[in-house]
């Protein structure tokens, strides 16, 4: 069955990705231990009971929402536009970590990505999840959203495909759906193992049928292989396209600020930016929880603050350009849109946003700092409240003062505002929390055809010990 | 049972037959059984013979009939919606009335009162319900406009919190009860001739209510009947019998004065001569070669202020040094400490001013506020005189009101008597002292010492509530009275509906007093005029044309021959230093606080500070300053020993050490909408000084939050001017210049010439106001293309049109809370911008409607295609369609668009149901909305044009807000009819679009404001 493990193409000669000394089997033990055999630990627990609270907060959120209507928030006129939007906007662009790495760094052989992409593909489908109830939560009349979708009806009711909210709905349901698929197609492999691992009865069922009768099969490995690329083939224009689309959501406007071409790249190079800042904020908690350090090894949280900096110094470009033409344009409306951020009433926010996007991530130049759990994670908090603040002055403060002085105005978050927004952090991490704990964070069988490599110049490894993949 | 008992006994049927009188047919055995006599006996006999059933007999409720009769009330409880009808016959509505046809609108002339003069109203009635005033075209009052008081006033009459029937102690009583308690107290007075009886009411303005109340005073010959108003004309009236010892009224025509000079009067917004002073102003205004010039010296900025050519800003004792001393300019003999001198700047102003007015002797006119004293107004009197002024621009006649009084010394004479205890019965009719007498009359005290209290009005107010009786009043739609105009012309005032809750009317009221029980409102006003006009013969006709016309020809009051008197004109007023003078002045929205619980007015932001459901203290900038006090900080007022605490408002174009604050609010019993609202002024208020003097202000460290529908952000913010007001001159416009900004002059922006607009000579297209040049054709508007032109010269920001849009359009009001928020509903909105110092600036109004977009932004971001084009050119907005995602109104520049993002229509108020327009539709929660042009007229007009095969003539189509504008400042109509007044308005030279630059082509367009300075004076 060699031929059947994913080859480990390796032309430029790099340090192992993860640490030597590891083998097949304790690479299954450690990871399906995680979900098998470990006991509740009572940090597991405490973080879930909290979550699970934040849960239920969202749950009143959005229940009290539909009660009342839109208006329990802050918006207004002329900002109706507030924190829905942010967040949208917030979570879908975390979500494109998992995207980038499960896809892109396939394609392009970058097999450090194993250690990290099953949880950085888990994140995205959350912060999808996450990021999905906004749009539809945000509407006037939710309960109509499916007008939304080209339902055939009698009425001969059709969508208006000019407007980018609705191209907003192809690409987030693609996205989310491909995303899926992605992960799941991911985990077969290794729902066979904890199938095949698990002593208890209901493990076994619940695993048996996630596996969906896999039984590593040269036939199987082959087919997966074609699909996994067909997907990642798939979702790699997905990483770049839906972001775009809802950057197009500010670029078609004539609001000063969001009538900008810059905005598509400019959006997708901050998304990929959070995202990575949000596997770094989770993952470095939960690889020192569960002591993961030799699967998911400096090299990896390395590489990622390298991609931070890269993007991060995409984002600053964006910025850069967004200034200057601003004020070369000549455009009344454009310059004092760039002055009002710069000296205005919209300073504050902007001037943080600054801090955090653009003068952070310089410290990412050091190697030192780099290697330093510690920084990443700091940093990788504040990135993510930079790009946070990054969508409030595109969404807020380019509404708050746009053309006719008179029609100007202030958003200030209400408590369901932010409610809302905690409930779903919550439901965010709730989930992660549960997908720890239930599902195998680090793909095994991906780990283990690392593994040869990682014993560089060892003999050989046969690859046949997966007994435990084999048909009974 | 039967069928289980045992057939009967032959005999003992046979029995039961015999015992019948006459013959009975039987058919069978059983039923001769089932005979009630029969089964009695049956009974006894099974108790004899079958002991153990009785019981079965007896309670018939066993198990088998339980579960029978359970059945069968289940079977029936399901039926029960099937109940049959009673046997009542209706009748299809075969034969309606004539010209009532479901779903058309009818219209009735009739007049608001009002106690300086009525408005003569066309009402829309929808199937005997009326839903909105429009202006009379025909009456001297209106001229087809109203003012924004006119337009809320139907909500007053569907007011929920209105009451509904007769209170007597707190006891809910009836109208029979009413007039027999009262018979026996009446008649007792009568005895004593009525000196315990004193009736005080608003000021009468209604001819034959006037001639009742006299009709009851010679009943009660020493009662004595008090008018009195908290806003009158006391100081005019007493400056008129100064001047030439005779009361009488002045009478404006300022189309024909050159040169108008307001003191502290807001001539062309305030009151409901404003409606037609604004209409014969602006007339003046549209071509610059015809225009007036108008000089403003006011304390507190008002919309006749910010129409002036040169405004200048006092405080109140200084506007009247500025009065005397344009009175010894001219040359009235002002006497030895009349006259006044000025300093600097202020002497200089005048001095041009008083060159202006000279220079057009016989064409001008200096018009007086009520707050200026008596002798300022017989100054001014004399002034018009000096300049040969009258009959030409303005000319006197009789009152308005039938009996006109001094109405603030019989109040304070009132209160006296009240104290004494010399009054026995106090009959309040439409007026409230409790809340709005002055302060030192200590009204409340002293009319508790009455006996006998008789409130009748519209509401249980804090009159009514302290009185022995409340008696419900009608509403003036509900109604027969009469009223006249400003200048005296007659309307009858008709009823739209029978009163809502059985009311009854103020004549049938007064008639009760007058010992005439019984005789309607409708028979009064009847016989008074048959009386009143004479001849019998054609009167029926008369009446009639009269009740058609809304008016009654001809009837206006004659011009009056005065000749001046010589007359002591006092002394000027020194100068405060320091302090602050307090002007107390009639709120723009509420009036002087009758209109309270009218969340319309209540909602509609003030002209000027765009305050919204509060009063505030408004102060200058520098001495907001001098004092640290910020807009929203509660300060502790006091003028003349009282105290009140007010929110202080920073207001641009408010005089240096004028503190201003509005009466009307600080309610307690007005109603859900106006209880608790602003501030109450009167508490301030004294007899002696009706419109404040002298203050002093203090800081308390609280705030208050004030709720404003437009910040005051600057156009020029961060350096960059934006073009959104065009402004000029005529000597500007002769030569060219329209006010565009330097850039934009010499090369007019490129214009598309594409077919679509294309108009064949080579002209400035009408519509597409600065479209783009564009390589696709545009699209054709071959069939109308509805379009809006707003003067921006004539504008006086009176919102008469934002209530009117408001009334037509059933915009919900949404509360001070949201309104906070940034939420209120309004779809037209009045832009107003300052320019200049910020301790003086120059003011702008600009009203903002939906623009039309030709290339609306809005249309291509709404994911479900809920706003879209019309074939007319109309952005239209599909409300069932909508999901709210508010895209729409992020992308539009002009943020006209509205979204209701609570449930803010009322779908519960029975009452607030009448009054909704049934051609619009009642948004709902989660739906956005905003200006259609009132599309539903469009659609009536099309409905009408095409049923006579034709199509709709220019003017056929009015939007409510241009119907309404008593300045005319708003033009709408097809602007592919060449032959159209919005077409020829478009091609204007001065006709621009805001924001063409982003190619949005606007349907709405703006005619630059042009202003007429002195040239001697700078702009």
């Amino acid at each position: 069955m060699s031929a059947n493990i994913p080859p480990s193409p390796s032309p430029i000669r790099r340090p192992a990705v993860i640490a030597p000394g590891l083998t097949a089997g304790s690479v299954i033990e450690k990871i399906s231990s995680i979900v098998l055999s470990r006991e509740l630990d009572r940090g597991w627990l405490m973080l879930i009971a909290l979550s699970g609270t934040g849960v239920m907060v969202l749950g009143i959120s959005v229940s009290w929402l539909l009660m009342k209507g839109v208006g329990v928030w802050g918006i207004n006129e002329p900002v109706a536009w507030g924190f829905d939007i942010i967040n949208f906007v917030w979570w879908i662009g975390i979500g494109h970590a998992g995207t980038l790495i499960s896809a892109i760094l396939l394609l392009l052989h970058q097999e450090w990505r194993t250690s990290i992409n099953r949880f950085s593909e888990a994140m995205t489908l959350f912060a999808v999840m996450c990021a999905g109830m906004f749009p539809l939560l945000h509407l006037g009349r939710p309960w109509l959203a499916f007008w939304l979708f080209p339902v055939p009806n009698t009425m001969s009711m059709w969508p208006q495909f000019r407007s980018p909210l609705m191209w907003d709905v192809f690409a987030v349901s693609t996205y989310g759906t491909v995303s899926l698929l992605f992960w799941y197609v991911g985990l077969i492999p290794d729902f066979a193992t904890l199938r095949d691992k698990a002593q208890n009865k209901i493990g076994k069922v619940i695993f048996g049928m996630a596996a969906m009768g896999w039984r590593g099969a040269a036939q199987h490995w082959a087919r997966y292989e074609v699909a996994y690329l067909l997907l990642a083939g798939l979702a790699t224009p997905l990483v770049v396209s839906v972001h775009t689309v809802v950057s197009f959501d500010f670029a078609v406007g004539v609001i000063p600020g969001w009538h900008t071409t810059v905005m598509p790249p400019y959006f997708v190079a901050g998304a990929v930016y959070s995202g990575f800042a949000m596997v770094l904020t989770l993952m470095l908690p939960a690889r020192a929880a569960y002591k993961l350090h030799d699967l998911v090894t400096t090299r990896h949280i390395e590489n990622m603050g390298k991609v931070m900096l890269a993007t991060g110094l995409i984002v600053a470009y964006g910025y850069t350009m967004e200034l200057f033409f601003g004020f070369y344009a000549g455009n009344t409306a454009e310059g004092f849109m760039m002055k009002n951020r710069m000296v205005g009433s919209a300073s504050n926010a902007y001037m943080c946003l600054l801090f955090c996007n653009i003068i952070t991530p310089q410290f990412l130049w050091s190697q030192k700092i780099r290697r330093s759990v510690l920084a990443l994670f700091v940093i990788s908090i504040i990135v993510n409240i930079g790009m946070w603040l990054e969508r409030y002055v595109i969404v807020v403060t380019c509404l708050e003062r746009d053309f006719l002085p008179s029609a100007w105005g202030d958003f200030h978050p209400t408590i369901w505002d932010i409610s809302l927004f905690i409930g779903t952090i919550s439901f965010f991490i709730f989930m992660m929390l549960l997908f720890i704990r239930f599902i195998p964070m680090i793909p095994i069988f991906e780990i283990r055809a690392l593994i040869p490599k990682s014993q560089a110049g060892a003999r050989a490894l046969h690859p046949t010990s997966s007994t435990e993949a084999s048909p009974h | 049972m039967s069928e289980t008992t045992p057939v009967a006994m032959p005999h003992e049927a046979l029995q039961s037959l015999a015992d019948k009188s006459g013959r009975k047919y039987w058919r069978s055995l059983d039923e001769l059984s089932r005979d009630a006599e029969f089964s009695a006996q049956l009974t006894d006999h099974v108790r004899r013979e079958f002991p153990s059933q009785v019981e079965m007999l007896a309670d018939p409720v066993q198990r088998r009939t339980f579960l029978q009769l359970m059945g069968a009330s289940l079977a029936l409880a399901g039926i029960s919606s099937c109940t049959r009808q009673p046997d009542e016959h209706i009748l299809p509505y075969a034969k309606s009335p004539e010209s009532m046809i479901p779903g058309k609108p009818l219209y009735f002339a009739t007049a608001m009162p009002w106690s300086s003069g009525a408005i003569g109203l066309l009402v829309e009635s929808h199937m005997g319900r009326p839903t909105k005033c429009e202006g009379n075209p025909e009456h001297a009052g209106s001229r087809g406009a109203t003012d924004l008081f006119s337009q809320a006033s139907v909500l007053d009459l569907y007011d929920p919190d209105r009451s509904t029937t007769i209170v007597h102690n707190g006891q809910l009583s009836t109208w029979d009860q009413l007039t027999t308690t009262l018979g026996p107290d009446l008649e007792a007075q009568k005895l004593k001739r009525g000196a315990g009886v004193r009736i005080l009411s608003s000021c009468v303005n209604s001819p034959s209510l006037a001639a009742q109340m006299v009709d009851v005073l010679t009943q009660f010959p020493r009662a004595r009947w008090i008018q009195c108003d908290p806003v009158s004309r006391d100081n005019q009236r007493m400056g008129a019998l100064l001047a030439f010892a005779e009361d009488v009224a002045p009478r404006f025509d300022l189309s024909k004065a050159e040169v108008i000079v307001t003191l502290e009067s807001d001539l062309l917004a305030d009151g409901p001569h404003a409606v037609r002073h604004a209409r014969a102003w602006a007339d003046r205004r549209r071509d610059p070669s015809k225009f007036n010039r108008l000089y403003c010296v006011e304390s507190t900025p008002t919309g006749t202020g910010t129409m002036a050519d040169h405004r200048l800003a006092l405080a109140p004792s200084e506007i009247e040094r500025v009065a005397r001393a344009i009175a010894q300019a001219v040359g009235v003999d002002v006497g030895a400490a009349g006259g006044a001198q000025l300093g600097g700047e202020v002497s200089s102003w005048v001095a041009n001013l008083v060159k202006d007015l000279k220079a057009q002797a016989g064409k001008s006119l200096v018009v007086a506020g009520e707050p200026l004293s008596a002798q300022v107004h017989a100054l001014v009197n004399a002034i018009n005189d000096k300049l040969h002024n009258v009959g030409a621009t303005l000319e006197y006649a009789e009152p308005a009101a039938p009996v006109s009084i001094e109405q603030q010394a019989g109040l304070v004479q009132l209160a006296q008597e009240m104290s004494r205890g010399e009054v026995e019965m106090l009959i309040i009719i439409d007026a409230n002292p409790v809340y709005d007498a002055p302060a030192d009359l200590e009204f409340v005290a002293a009319m508790q010492k009455v006996p006998m209290r008789i409130h009748y009005g519209l509401r249980e107010d804090e009159t009514g509530w302290l009185c022995n009786w409340h008696i419900p009043a009608t509403h003036y739609l509900e109604m027969w009275s009469d009223a006249r105009a400003f200048d005296g012309t007659l309307s009858i005032v008709q009823p739209l509906i029978a009163p809502l809750y059985g009311a009854k009317s103020v004549h049938e009221f007064v008639s009760v007093l007058a010992g005439h029980a019984g005789i309607s409102g409708y028979d009064t006003v009847r016989e008074f005029w048959k009386a009143k006009l004479g001849a019998p013969a054609d009167f029926e006709k008369r009446w009639q044309r009269a009740l058609h016309d809304g008016l009654l020809a001809d009837s206006g009051l004659p011009a009056r021959a005065v000749t001046l008197k010589r007359f002591d004109a006092g002394a000027a007023p020194t100068i405060q230093t320091g302090e602050l003078e307090l002007a107390l002045r009639p709120d723009p929205s509420l009036f002087d606080g009758r209109f309270a619980n009218n969340g319309w007015l209540q909602e509609v932001p003030k002209p000027l500070s765009k305050l919204t459901w509060d009063n505030a203290l408004y102060l200058n900038i520098d001495d907001a300053k001098r004092f640290d006090v910020k807009s929203g900080q509660v300060v502790e007022l006091t003028h003349l020993g009282r105290k009140l605490k007010v929110a202080a408002w920073i207001q641009p174009g408010q005089a240096h050490g004028a503190a201003t604050l509005h009466l009307g609010f600080g309610r307690t019993r007005a109603g859900r909408n106006g209880n608790g609202t602003g501030f109450n002024a009167y508490a301030l208020r004294t007899s002696t000084a009706l419109w404040g003097g002298a203050a002093t202000i203090a800081k308390t460290g609280e705030t208050y939050l004030l709720a404003c529908a437009q910040e005051h952000h600057d156009m020029n913010e961060q350096g960059y001017a934006r073009d959104l007001i065009r402004e000029t001159t005529p000597a500007e416009f002769a030569r060219g210049e329209y006010g565009a900004p330097a850039e934009h002059a010499g090369h007019e922006p490129a214009v598309a010439v594409s077919k679509g607009h294309d108009t064949g000579h080579g002209e400035k297209p009408a519509h597409a106001e600065g479209a783009l040049i564009t390589q696709y054709d545009s699209y054709k508007y071959e069939g109308y293309a509805w379009g809006m032109v707003i003067d921006l010269s004539t504008c006086t920001g009176c919102n008469a049109c934002v209530v009117a849009c408001v009334a037509e359009n059933n915009i919900p009001i949404v509360g001070k809370e949201q309104v906070h928020r940034g939420r209120e509903l309004h779809w037209i909105r009045i832009d107003r911008y300052f320019t200049g110092a910020k301790n003086n600036p120059g003011i702008v109004f600009q009203p903002i409607v939906c623009m039309q977009c030709e290339n609306a932004p809005c249309e291509v971001v709404c994911p479900v295609g809920a706003t879209s084009h019309g074939n007319e050119g109309l952005n239209e907005m599909v409300y069932n369609r909508c999901v709210g995602t508010k895209y729409c109104s992020n992308n539009c520049p002009y943020k006209v668009r509205r979204f209701n993002f609570l449930l803010y229509s009322d779908w519960s108020t029975p009452s607030l149901k009448l009054q909704r327009n049934p051609d619009v539709s009642v948004r709902s929660r989660g739906v956005m909305e905003k200006c259609t042009y009132c599309v539903q007229r469009i659609s009536q007009a099309r409905i009408d044009a095409k049923r006579e095969d034709r199509r709709i003539r220019d003017g056929e189509v009015q939007t409510a807000c241009q119907q309404v504008c008593p300045a005319q400042a708003i033009t709408f109509g097809d602007i592919n009819d060449k032959t159209s007044i919005v077409h020829a308005q478009k091609k204007q030279p001065h006709n621009y679009g805001l924001l063409t630059e982003l190619n949005t082509a606007p349907r709405t367009t703006y005619l630059s404001r042009v202003s007429n300075p002195n040239p001697e004076m700078g702009a």
